[in-house]
């Protein structure tokens, strides 16, 4: 039960967050992106501030053995910058810029139900049930 | 074919806004502290969502609970009044789709996305997220340039 309430605080400071900022608005995003245009460097200050509050948490977990509702943590441990790293990145770049939502954002805004933000959820989550069945059918992969 | 529309319209005036872009972001990363301390988990919207697709079992209900809080908060802030911003897409239904399904698919094919490699990969100083950072953000750069310079009217 604290899991759950926690992880709906969690995702109120998060979903608040991307509010606050500006970028559960996609066109703020492409403004950002647009080097070419209106420059909006808003996105860049964002990220500044997500980075200054991010880092203490995870540099606080490194000294932990384990985080306070589990056993151990779940940090990825790989390394290698690999071909479905960078291609998986590349693909995500191009759908982002061509819309301006990134997974968080699109997840806040399917509450305003405007049909442009769900059809994008709806897509982007068949994208993901997608990766899955690859996944599946070419086994070895993760 | 006209896939991309006239981009100029229902956008709003581009305008710098540096102290709620500071204050929303301190917020996001103070959700991830939050997440990496409480569950021990690195914070990423497309982790969240792509893991109900053959994540353990045991987890949907937490990941159900961190996808309703994240929806919550923008329509509590509009329920207290406070000022939030407007949401304007300016792509067509089959471009969304495209997008959608590039989104979905590359997060996952990539282990990430612009909270995952983004904020918390590169708060953790993960090579890996840090060269997907720059991947995603010079290939988003370069889609909106093609779209609005190139292609666009």
């Amino acid at each position: 039960m604290i899991r759950i309430v926690g992880a709906l605080v969690v995702g109120l400071v998060f979903g608040t967050g991307v509010t606050v900022s500006g970028m559960i608005n996609p066109a703020k995003v492409l403004g950002f992106l647009d080097f070419a245009g209106d420059w909006d460097p808003t996105l860049a200050l964002v990220m500044l501030g997500a980075l200054a509050a991010a880092a203490p948490g995870f540099a606080l977990a490194k000294r932990r053995n384990a985080p306070l509702t589990e056993k151990t943590f779940h940090i990825p441990t790989g390394r290698q910058v690999d071909a479905p790293l960078i291609v998986g990145a590349l693909m995500f770049g191009v759908g982002w810029g061509l819309v301006g939502f990134c997974p968080g954002p699109a997840v806040a805004a399917i509450g305003t139900g405007l049909r442009d933000v769900l059809v994008f959820f709806a897509a982007m989550v068949a994208g993901m049930a997608l990766f899955r069945l690859f996944s599946t059918l070419r086994p070895g992969r993760s | 074919m006209v896939i991309f529309k006239k981009r100029t319209e229902g956008l709003p005036v581009d305008n710098f806004t540096p102290l709620t872009g500071l204050g929303g972001g301190l917020l996001i990363g103070a959700a991830a502290s939050l997440f990496v301390l409480i569950y021990g988990r690195v914070l990423g919207g497309s982790g969240i969502l792509g893991g109900l697709f053959g994540g353990a079992r045991e987890d949907v209900l937490f990941r159900l609970a961190l996808l309703a809080g994240i929806v919550t908060g923008p329509l509590l802030l509009r329920t207290v009044g406070a000022d939030t911003p407007d949401i304007a897409v300016s792509a067509s239904w089959p471009l969304l789709a495209v997008a959608g399904l590039l989104v979905g698919f590359g997060t996952r094919l990539g282990n990430g996305c612009t909270s995952g490699h983004g904020v918390c990969g590169i708060a953790r100083g993960s090579r890996r997220s840090l060269a997907a950072t720059a991947v995603f953000f010079s290939a988003a750069a370069f889609t909106v340039f093609a779209a609005r310079h190139v292609f666009g009217s």
